[in-house]
């Protein structure tokens, strides 16, 4: 083992560029088409098939797999863009084990789904690969929509309202789009700048104008778009983090896992990414999983995720779970932080073991301390810089179940919205609902 | 243990599994190394008459019928009879059968069809100490446009004096092999058994065209953008040759010819099954042509496992289904069945009830939970829903017991009645 790699602190350059490259490729790389041929001869073409039911854009599964057994991937790829434009990165980064896959009647079978995911992705990459935009847009309305936010809502917002034949204008805070597509999501799971690519070729559709650098309540109003538009679209995502609120997090070297995950995926050169020889993540979703095994990835010799309640409540999947005990995340259960020590920087986290009661959380006497030379927060993202007038629910805008808001004329989805799981593919759904009822509502007669 | 040694017309072989007349039986190399494997016996490939053989395409000789994860399902051929020389196949079996004495070693022939041909022939191959002869009446592609093979096989009067010939100019055994591109095959059973046939071997292969290639718009296998119909064969042609066999078997005018069982023997249990509708020995291809010659030990070893847990002598298992090969109308229509579906075993895919909702008796219900119940009342016993269920034993069949009532007619079960008594039939004669 190298001395870099040993060496405390938080420092750059804890693995060769070849290590780190092999570490980065792509977790799940491609079914090639014999793969994809014995993948897909394993779906039963269920009636009204659970896996469906279980997707939250409703693609229809089985009659894709089946376009893939019969050699016509490409008519396979538009059955799934057609319910969802964003497939390729859904099929990517969907927890399928607690959706499509997790539901398919061959767990029932014999406990191994049909590789749902991965078909996905063969059909997907394929058609992407080998033509352009395959949608056309519908005669011009002369109709104009913003839509906020260039995540996976709002590109799926905005796709299908330009599909319509609308004008869409998307307004994005950041430099680039693709939201957490782009700035959010473990670099191996979307290698190759997938995410870019995917939303170069989805405005390939046409009449979508891109803004960036705009930001909510900074660069643009509520007020100033629904007087422009004639409908708008919230998709902004959760810009605020949950902070730990325990003694010390203002000591150097505590961050936030986004703020990690997000200069990861935008760094140039991982040998030049510091990373601690001893790092604490705190939180027990995807985000911390993330956060944990790119940690590891990057040289990073004990990385521990540290969840306040059982494991059976962690929000990551156990695919999610046993991925990061694989990649040699040791991940502890039922602990609270109760303390960060150290001398300007954090050196070390003090837990309290907890108890999941009929009242709540308990912390119990039993502590312990885990070195740290970084801390990851990974408790939970909230929405920041909330538009005034909108209602809220559940610290989220609310929406109804055609996403509307409170306001007349302004839609929202996406995780800025309420109902639904912060997931990549329920924002498409969302996003994808709403611009429907955007187009059924400026097709209603005054 | 059960013995699994088989008297075949008088040819002796240490078990029933012959190769049948084909691509692996073609020379010296194949035959020794299926005997190594355990093959009980082979018919070595076609012979053709003396002088310059014949010749073969130089492009694919085979189509194939996949099924899911490419299986091979059927195989479609244009070879024709040996394109090896004459004398080198007669000094080949020589040699082989004196290495192998306790296997059954027979000569599939194909000559034109005049007497001095077929004289001529059975005259050279006599010293080459083969157990018989099986007269290829059934090749259906290529030779036949010759007047040989299927052309001799569809006309019942060739065959039978074809036959006769042999049976004058030879003292070997003598199997007539039957082409399925006919329409009532007890015919040429029969005119084979006028003829002195020893046996009948069937079936041979069918008149196919496997795929068409959709680019160039030509029949498959492709020869040079033209094909021609193949020969098909396999498990996809079990069925078919199941069902020729049985109506030689039971057909009063050749029941008791021995037949040599053929299409699509895969694994022991087809050919159980053709022994069992009165095969006294299978023989076999596609199942080596698709996984090599080991394939027989599966065979060996699984007849053995049946006929010991059933406690049969291989005797026993010949013809044993015979009996209960019937017509139609003597089936009993107050035989009653009902679907039943296993919830423990159930994956809920749901395949049953759309096969019987869309295609049926609208008979299974789906409920919340995607819980898939029979609905007695509108079940016909079709079968379907049994048929189309993925997970094995599932879905079963119910025998109401006598004098239950049948939820769809209401009417209790009754004992035997047939068609040919029922008030429904003009033609129905009353009951004795």
């Amino acid at each position: 083992m190298s001395q870099a790699r040993l060496s405390p602190g938080v420092l750059p350059g804890r693995l060769s560029a070849a290590e780190l490259a092999a570490n980065f490729a792509d977790v799940a790389p491609p079914l090639d088409a014999h793969e994809a041929q014995v993948a897909a001869d394993r779906c039963y073409f269920c009636h009204d098939a659970p896996c469906v039911t279980a997707c939250p854009t409703s693609i229809d599964i089985p009659l894709f797999i089946r376009q893939i057994a019969t050699g016509t991937p490409d008519a396979a790829a538009m059955t799934i863009f057609h319910a969802n434009i964003l497939g390729g990165m859904c099929a990517r980064v969907c927890p399928t084990e607690n959706l499509c896959e997790g539901a398919c009647v061959r767990m029932e079978a014999e406990g191994q789904p049909v590789e749902i995911g991965a078909l996905q992705r063969h059909a997907t990459d394929g058609l992407m690969s080998r033509q352009g935009h395959p949608f056309r847009r519908a005669e011009p309305t002369g109709r104009r929509i913003a839509v906020v936010g260039a995540g996976p809502a709002g590109l799926s917002a905005a796709h299908r309202l330009a599909a319509k034949g609308h004008d869409v204008v998307i307004y994005e805070a950041r430099p680039k789009p693709g939201g957490l597509n782009e700035y959010g999501i473990a670099s191996y799971k979307a290698v190759d700048g997938f995410a870019q690519a995917e939303v170069k070729w989805l405005l390939g559709i046409g009449g979508i104008e891109l803004r960036h650098d705009q930001s909510l309540g900074r660069d643009i109003t509520l007020e100033g778009l629904r007087a422009e538009h004639d409908a708008v679209f919230l998709g902004m995502g959760l810009g605020g983090v949950n902070r730990l609120r325990t003694e010390g997090e203002e000591r150097g070297n505590v961050l936030d896992a986004v703020s990690f995950i997000r200069d990861l995926r935008q760094a140039g050169d991982l040998t030049a990414l510091p990373i601690g020889r001893d790092v604490v993540v705190i939180g027990g979703g995807m985000t911390a999983v993330d956060a944990a095994v790119q940690a590891r990835l990057l040289g990073a010799e004990n990385v521990t995720i540290v969840y306040r309640r059982g494991r059976d409540r962690m929000g990551a999947s156990r695919h999610e779970q046993d991925h990061a005990t694989s990649a040699g995340v040791r991940i502890i259960c039922n602990a609270v932080p109760v303390a960060i020590h150290g001398n300007g920087a954090v050196a070390e986290v003090e837990f309290s073991y907890s108890e999941d009661g009929p009242d709540g959380l308990m912390l119990t006497a039993n502590r312990f301390r885990l070195r740290a030379d970084q801390l990851f927060r990974a408790i939970g993202q909230r929405l920041d810089g909330i538009p005034e007038g909108l209602a809220l629910q559940g610290g989220k805008i609310a929406v109804d179940a055609r996403g509307r808001t409170s306001v007349p004329g302004v839609w929202a989805g996406g995780d800025c919205a309420s109902g639904g799981d912060d997931l990549t593919v329920t924002a498409v759904a969302e996003g994808r609902d709403a611009a429907e009822d955007i187009h059924e509502f400026l097709n209603e007669p005054d | 243990m059960a013995d699994l040694r088989s008297d075949f017309i008088g040819i002796k072989s240490p078990n029933p599994f012959w190769l049948a007349s084909a691509p692996p039986t073609d020379k010296e190399y194949n035959v020794r190394r299926a005997f190594q494997a355990g093959w009980g016996g082979v018919v070595w490939k076609t012979l053709g008459a003396e002088g310059p053989p014949v010749v073969n395409v130089n492009g694919p000789r085979y189509g194939v019928i996949h099924g899911p994860d490419r299986r091979v399902l059927g195989l479609n051929n244009i070879e024709l009879i040996t394109d090896r020389a004459l004398e080198v196949n007669l000094r080949e079996i020589k040699q082989v059968k004196r290495d192998y004495p306790d296997r059954a070693l027979v000569i599939s022939l194909m000559v034109p069809c005049d007497e001095q041909s077929w004289r001529d022939i059975l005259a050279r191959i006599e010293d080459t100490g083969a157990d018989g002869v099986e007269l290829n009446f059934g090749c259906p592609h290529g030779m036949s446009e010759r007047g040989m093979g299927s052309a001799v096989g569809q006309v019942p009067e060739y065959i039978e004096m074809v036959t006769r010939w042999v049976k004058q100019y030879s003292r070997m055994p003598c199997i007539v092999k039957l082409t399925p591109n006919i329409t009532d095959v007890r015919k040429p059973a029969e005119a084979a058994k006028r003829g002195g046939a020893d046996a009948v071997s069937l079936i041979n292969t069918i008149n196919s065209i496997t795929s068409v290639d959709l680019d160039l718009f030509a029949p498959e296998p492709t020869i040079d953008g033209k094909g021609a119909h193949g020969g098909y064969c396999g498990p996809a042609v079990k069925p078919i040759a199941l069902n020729m066999v049985a109506e030689i078997a039971r057909h009063p005018e050749t029941r008791g010819l021995p037949i040599s069982g053929i299409g699509g023997v895969t694994t022991w249990r087809d050919a159980a099954e053709f022994l069992a509708l009165g095969a006294g020995n299978v023989q076999v291809c596609t199942a080596a042509m698709t996984y090599g010659f080991k394939v027989v030990q599966e065979m060996i070893t699984g007849l053995r496992d049946y006929l010991d847990s059933h406690e049969m002598a291989l005797s026993d298992l010949i013809g044993r289904a015979v009996p209960n090969v019937t017509d139609w109308q003597y089936l009993n229509l107050n035989y009653v069945t009902k679907a039943r579906i296993d919830q423990q075993a159930c994956i809920k895919c749901g395949r049953c009830y759309a096969a019987c909702e869309d295609t049926s008796h609208q008979a299974i219900a789906m409920k919340p939970g995607r819980i898939f119940e029979v609905i007695e009342e509108e079940c016909v016993a079709c079968n379907l829903c049994l048929d189309v269920c993925p997970v094995e034993d599932c879905i079963t069949m119910r025998e109401l017991a006598p004098g239950e009532v049948d939820l769809r007619t209401g009417i209790a079960r009754g004992g035997y009645a047939n068609w040919t008594t029922h008030p429904n039939n003009p033609m129905a004669k009353a009951a004795e």
